[in-house]
């Protein structure tokens, strides 16, 4: 049995929420730059490099790339072999975004309740996803999540004969009525199988892939280059005034299926596309 | 070439605005969104004063990140504009000029912005430290109870921003993306 303090998860828990939101990740970088490339709308070109400066100014401050930093989504492996010394993992966790976001001057973005309203002030509760794994350690991910670009996602339960096609429409569709909304470029979610929730699940994990990496399946590399072409044939371009780069990336992971059902979600990351990961 | 414009916005300012132009705005200027749109409009209704005046007004839709010790503001890009919507007409009719936000607005909006004469900015969303560095003084003057939702009153010097909605029906989402758009 490894033993790991409950003081350490909560320090390198708030540490990530303030790297993720003030250092933006290489490969976001580079897609930004590769974006210059083939932009054709000067408007697009300058929005490019306003998000590059932007980039610049968050990593030499620490001040958060965005103002809206975020529902802390947190992905947790554990080993069977690792347990938390000194309290309770999911508390730990809870204290070190609590931590984070008041240490790193991030945006308290939660409200206690949907309807009634009143804000959290320390953007708890995170939302935690945590599975167990083989071996001792523990690897914490936390993905602060925009609330403008996850207002346009979806899920949508199609049927086996709607097929590939039927898919590839609907994420095609669902980037289009987005429009400037999710402030483009974006880095379009897929989930395809599961059940209704695991399907958005999957969604959102897919926005953790880097940029520019190739799915391990060549059925559905192919799928998201296909995808990737189409939703930048829409036009609308970066922050939604015309052109080329509409999206930066699109990510599929897929799963097992009911024989009755095809779910597909679409969970639409915005450019701040801002994850960092620890193993302790 | 940038249009300089000064906010509190003249009646002059808005009309020689088109969509597509690319503005420095230098002034006051006040942050709301969605629960300040929702207080304000309610106090409207009730007949009671607003903690600013809305005539010639500009609100810019953020809700910024707390300011780090010895700094005004932290960062302050937009957020996603058609959640005000529902409140926006009945602001404009009682004064309010410009709004700054990101994202398409609905036709009740763009109806009311030609009868009152009122423009619709886009700033870019997500560069937001970008944009802090034109806000030079940042007041909580209302709402202080709602945390980032809280209205302030902003000093701004060269804020950038794009005219997305003239008073003439022109629009920057449509016209840029109908140029770029493939088969
Ligand atoms: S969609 Fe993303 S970049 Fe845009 S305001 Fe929200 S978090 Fe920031």
């Amino acid at each position: 049995m490894k033993e790991i303090q409950f003081e350490t998860i909560k320090d390198a828990v708030a540490k990530l929420c303030i790297d993720a939101n003030c250092l933006l990740g290489d490969d976001v970088v580079q897609a930004f730059k590769d974006g210059l490339k083939i932009e054709e709308s000067p408007a697009g070109k300058d929005i490019l490099n306003q998000l590059l400066d932007n980039e610049q100014i968050a990593r030499k401050e620490m001040m958060p790339i965005c103002q809206d930093t975020g529902w802390a989504v947190v992905w947790v492996e554990m080993g069977s072999g690792a347990r938390v010394q000194g309290g309770e993992l999911y508390d730990a966790i809870q204290q070190g975004v609590a931590k984070g976001y008041k240490d790193g001057y991030l945006r308290k973005s939660i409200v206690k309740d949907p309807l009634r309203r009143e804000n959290t002030k320390d953007n708890t509760p995170a939302i935690i996803y945590a599975d167990i794994v083989p071996g001792d350690g523990l690897e914490i991910t936390v993905q602060p999540k925009g609330g403008g670009s996850e207002n346009m996602s979806e899920v949508k339960m199609l049927s086996a004969s709607d097929g590939a096609e039927g898919i590839k429409k609907f994420v095609v569709d669902r980037v289009a009525r987005s429009k400037a909304n999710p402030c483009p470029p974006v880095i379009v979610g897929v989930g395809i199988g599961g059940t209704f929730e695991k399907c958005a699940m999957l969604a959102k994990h897919s926005l953790l892939r880097e940029i520019g990496s190739v799915h391990p399946d060549p059925f559905y590399a192919e799928m998201e280059k296909e995808l990737l072409e189409r939703v930048n044939k829409l036009g609308i371009g970066p922050q939604g005034l015309g052109g080329r780069v509409t999206a930066l990336a699109v990510f599929i992971e897929a799963f097992p299926c009911h024989i009755a059902t095809m779910p597909c979600a679409v969970n639409i990351n915005c450019h701040a596309a801002r994850h960092q990961s620890v193993t302790l | 070439m940038a249009k300089k414009i000064t906010a509190p916005l003249t009646a002059e300012t808005v009309k020689d605005l088109r969509a597509g132009d690319s503005v420095l705005i230098s002034g006051t200027i006040y942050t709301g969104r969605d629960l300040a749109h929702k207080r304000l409009t309610d106090s409207l209704k009730a007949g009671e004063k607003l903690p600013f005046d809305l005539a010639g007004a500009v609100i810019y839709y953020v809700g910024p990140s707390p300011a780090k010790p010895g700094k005004v503001i932290g960062s302050a890009g937009p957020t996603t504009s058609y959640r005000m919507d529902a409140y926006s007409p009945l602001l404009m009719e009682k004064g309010l000029r410009g709004m700054v936000g990101k994202g398409n607005r609905t036709q009740p909006v763009l109806d009311a912005m030609k009868k009152h004469g009122a423009v619709y900015f886009a700033a870019v969303g997500g560069a937001a430290a970008l944009i802090a560095r034109t806000i030079k003084a940042a007041k909580v003057i209302a709402y202080d109870d709602l945390g980032p939702e809280a209205v302030r009153e902003l000093q701004v010097e060269d804020f950038p921003a794009i005219v997305i909605n003239d008073m003439y029906g022109g629009d920057l989402y449509e016209a840029g993306v109908a140029k770029y758009r493939k088969e």
